[in-house]
């Protein structure tokens, strides 16, 4: 231990956010380009509901169209919703287990540069001769060579690329939950946020291979001329199917469960009670977590599988209520005998109550196969799965960063402003999606850039664009509330909200170490605990002493831009540039692996010095 | 206060249910107006479901209004609420109560499923074989000899049974005031039976993304009366076994020799010409051009001078013919009547 450096290595600005390893930093720029993309994703659902405002209208053409439902859905998929999870969890998990860092604070930088370069290289698409059009699913033939364009090869390249972070960020949670947790802290005393967040990168260990399996067929047919998904070469069109929801439908569940987990640690907080039916609740979430894998093909009832494969998936799919269910009313006796606050963070915890609830029900509706042949494909699934990921993981993740601001940046968010981020957001949502369900009923297809006259869709088709309005607003009011919040010179509490988990005993924003000293943990809701007991602050488990801290390192990034560069090879079929940038990842590898790196200690007397204590 | 909103908000949507499923829509295309026994049975279905569904949102919405009014914090409010760990009973109930709700759903589930898979033989149902193009579809019935395009035609009353496949890329076959609905896969075929209970014309949609114009991939249906049909089917016959008629006209003929040289390439008339686009033998009968547009001849002529504008990413050629021409091929086009 004497060979390490006793100071950190001093990194200030741009280049201290490109080499760093800590994870509430890294929660921050997961956060920053989580938040741009779901702008960009947001704008381009803008521009398909102002083409959809009236019939036959030409505000963009087909193709145009065709590109922007892919893009929206796969931005808002991969490179919204995920990174701004892992944001959360970044930012949190840690601190709720009352850890010093994560596992694996390299790979954790590693994961977040490949999501992000994924993602530009998939978005310079627009630039380069047009964006994928073969919808977020890319199913086959559509999105093989003979019927679509070169955007399909970015979407190939850049999700692979995304998709490698995701994976890798999961598994450095799996182990950093495992491993990681304070003296006392048993996994039947995690914080239920915690807990979704286990279960999540359970299911991105388990899902992600698969879609890059899939990916990486798909681009030896588009690239290399395989035929694994021509049906004119005895390819199979429905493999990809199945390949793409044994993936997508856990990947689902991967969005959902950390809004559950938000949604559980903001209504205790608010309503100053423990959750109710903890045990049930940590059964419901890893039960939902385990029937995710078994009911993908309840998105093909209509691939012509049959009756029996189609009753099986439906009754499979409808048994997902029961778990969902118990956490419904978990929650409102969460809140029975409370004393309820409605913060910000609250409304949105209790808006998603009734509109992620309205969500499950018309799931349960579309696990009937018979019934599903009627609804898939239509209006109606539009509806149903914009009630579950924005009425439920957005308005989660919305509740999250209310809750948890104060944590990662040391300022409250402002509350009025809030509010009406909160109802602009919530009554748009409802006006833009419940009319939805009416027009899959009525006939509408998914995924038309347009519809004719005299079909009865015209009304629901202007209110729905009328409520996208509304949730642009709501949006803008939350950019303009980090701008205000950010100028503003006001510095929150370590526990602005009368928190009960490990995060709120240490200061806002925490030190790079976290906790001086390692608590000690006495039950659920730990820090809850010490402040009945009338303790000030948790009891330490360890002596003050020396802290170890990983070095900043410049090699994730490099080892993302040589895939990055790699991606233009391959989709260019310039092997030169392949080998150059595939060069650049495997040399960072090496210097990785060769170059004995044992981090830095940050002295006791320098912690004392500080005055923060755990 | 929150609560009460919240409350009213829940209520009207509620009210919007309750108005749409008394039925909205319009009648040749709404799943909510069936016309026939599958669309009734899915009807059916989607109702029960729906009942329950709203049912339990309803006691989800009553204890989610009473807890945000009960329990709010209320000024001066003292002391720490009473830390409730559970309550097996309680969570017991709601774990067995969806479960039995779930039951309910189950059984007309399996039976409805199973019943709508069944398979008819010739001997049963009228045999019709779809194949979806970019962006058209096709009609074969292999029994009549007979073949069509973008007019689905059907007698009344009368089980159907569709064969299904794709000749390009994967689409799905979707007629909702009827019933719904399948895919059809490139190289594979799929099966679904369907049945119309009164005469008119019936809307169907493409309802998987197939490419630029997939939402113009719309196709009619007409229920017509079992002897209307016979007749119908007659004449599609006896067209298609002959060579095709001379136009009449002195601009209908000029039309069929274009017709002839740049047309029969792809488009079959009468017993002649190729399988690439849609055939053309009944023309002028059709509800829709291209599907889509009212069957004008402005409409023709538009269509024949840019396909690309109508439908774009469409697999017909613009064949860059001046204003003769075209109204010489529509005039030609127009003659081509089975009725």
């Amino acid at each position: 231990m004497s060979a390490h450096a006793s100071h950190a290595p001093k990194r200030s600005g741009l280049w201290d956010w490109l080499t760093t390893v800590d994870h509430k930093k890294i929660a921050i720029l997961y956060l920053i380009a989580g938040g741009i993309f779901f702008l960009a994703g947001g704008f381009e659902a803008l521009l398909i509901r102002l083409q959809l405002m009236y019939p036959e209208s030409s505000v963009v053409g087909a193709k145009t169209f065709n590109e922007l439902i892919t893009m929206h859905g796969t931005t808002m998929i991969f490179l919204a919703a995920m990174p701004i999870i892992f944001a959360l969890m970044n930012a949190v998990v840690p601190l709720q287990i009352g850890a010093r860092d994560v596992a694996f604070p390299f790979v954790n930088s590693l994961g977040f540069w490949l999501f992000f370069f994924g993602g530009v290289l998939l978005n310079t698409s627009w630039f380069l001769g047009g964006a994928p059009d073969a919808g977020w699913t890319s199913y086959t033939t559509l999105a093989l060579n003979q019927f679509s364009g070169h955007g399909v090869d970015f979407y190939v390249l850049g999700l692979q690329i995304a998709g490698l972070g995701t994976l890798i960020g999961g598994i450095n949670f799996l182990v950093t939950i495992i491993n990681m947790r304070a003296p006392g802290m048993t996994f039947m005393r995690m914080p239920m946020f915690t807990w979704a967040s286990f279960v999540t990168s359970g299911l991105i260990l388990f899902a992600f291979p698969a879609i890059t399996v899939g990916l990486v067929l798909l681009m030896f047919d588009r690239l290399f001329g395989g035929n694994f998904f021509n049906p004119d070469a005895g390819g199979n069109v429905v493999i990809w199917e199945h390949i793409f929801w044994i993936f997508g439908h856990p990947e689902v569940y991967i969005l959902i469960l950390p809004a559950f987990g938000v949604i559980s640690e903001v209504i205790s907080t608010f309503a100053r009670k423990r959750l109710f039916g903890y045990s049930s609740m940590v059964f419901a979430t890893a039960l939902i977590g385990f029937l995710g894998f078994m009911v993908w093909a309840h998105h093909m009832f209509t691939t012509g599988l049959g009756a029996i494969a189609n009753t099986l998936f439906g009754l499979a799919t409808m048994l997902i209520a029961v778990p969902t269910g118990i956490k419904i009313f978990n929650w409102l006796l969460t809140m029975w005998g409370g004393q309820i606050r409605f913060t910000t963070a609250n409304l949105w915890a209790v808006g998603f109550i009734p509109t992620f609830t309205i969500g499950g029900m018309t799931g349960v509706m579309l696990a009937i196969p018979p019934a599903d042949y009627q609804y898939h494909d239509s209006y109606f699934v539009v509806a149903h799965f914009h009630y579950v990921i924005v009425g439920g993981l957005v308005f989660g993740l919305f509740s999250g960063l209310y809750y948890w601001w104060p944590k990662m940046f040391g300022k409250l968010l402002n509350e009025t402003l809030g509010k009406w981020n909160f109802w602009t957001f919530f009554i748009g949502f409802h006006l833009t999606f419940f009319p939805q369900h009416f027009l899959g009923l009525m006939g509408m297809p998914r995924r038309v850039f347009t519809y004719l006259k005299d079909q009865n869709l015209d009304l629901g088709n202007f209110i729905s664009t009328i409520g996208a309005f509304g949730m642009t607003i709501g949006t803008i009011l939350f950019v303009v509330n980090i701008f205000v919040t950010a100028a503003s010179s006001k510095r929150a509490p370590a526990d602005p909200w009368d928190g009960r988990s490990l995060e709120w005993a240490i200061p806002s924003p925490p030190p790079e170490y976290n906790f001086a000293q390692t608590p000690l943990v006495r039950g659920l809701d730990a820090f809850w605990i010490e402040k009945v007991a009338g303790n000030k602050g948790m009891t330490p488990a360890e002596p003050l002493g020396d802290i170890h801290m990983p070095s900043p390192s410049f090699l994730p990034f490099l080892m993302s831009v040589g895939l990055f560069i790699a991606g233009y090879g391959f989709m260019y079929h310039n092997y030169v540039v392949v080998v150059i940038g595939l060069l650049v990842t495997f040399a960072c590898m090496f210097t990785r692996s060769v170059k004995d790196d044992p981090g830095y200690h940050i002295h006791e007397d320098e912690i004392e010095e500080k005055g923060v204590k755990a | 206060m929150k609560g009460w909103q919240q409350f009213w908000r829940q209520l009207s949507l509620f009210g919007l249910l309750a108005l749409a499923l008394t039925g909205c829509g319009k009648d040749e295309l709404s799943t909510l107006k069936p016309s026939g026994p599958v669309a009734a049975m899915q009807y059916d279905l989607m109702k029960l479901s729906s009942a329950i569904m709203i049912g339990v949102f309803i006691v989800v919405m009553l204890i989610f209004t009473y807890v945000l009014i009960r329990y709010r914090k209320r000024p001066g409010q003292q002391g720490i609420p009473k830390q409730v760990e559970g309550n097996h009973a309680l969570e017991i109930l709601w774990t067995v109560i969806p479960f039995l709700l779930l039951i309910v759903m189950a059984v007309p589930t399996v039976t409805t499923g199973f019943e709508l898979h069944k398979s008819y033989s010739k001997e049963e149902a009228l045999q019709v074989k779809v194949t979806a193009h970019q962006f058209w579809w096709e009609f074969e019935y292999p029994d009549l000899g007979v073949s069509t395009a973008q007019d689905l035609v059907i007698p009344v009353g009368k089980k159907v049974q569709f064969t299904v496949t794709s000749a390009d890329v994967m689409h799905a076959f979707w007629i909702p005031a009827l019933g719904g609905k399948i895919d059809t896969n490139p190289g594979q075929e799929n099966k679904i039976w369907l049945q119309a209970d009164k005469t008119g014309t019936f809307y169907g949609k493409c309802a998987e993304l197939c490419g630029a114009s997939h939402a113009l991939m719309d196709f009619k249906v007409e229920v017509m009366d079992q002897a209307a049909f016979d007749s119908w089917t007659n004449g599609m016959k006896g067209i298609q076994s002959a060579e095709p008629a001379v136009a009449t006209s002195a601009s209908a003929a000029q039309g069929q020799e274009i017709f002839n040289k740049s047309c029969l390439g792809c488009h079959a008339v009468a017993g002649k010409g190729g399988k690439m686009g849609p055939n053309l033998t009944n023309f002028a009968d059709r509800e829709r051009v291209a599907g889509i547009l009212a069957h004008t001849p402005e409409n023709v002529a538009e269509w024949l001078k840019d396909p690309q504008k109508v439908k774009p990413g469409n697999n017909m050629p613009n064949l860059n013919l001046d204003d003769t021409q075209v109204k010489a091929l529509v005039d030609y086009l127009q003659t081509l009547s089975v009725k």
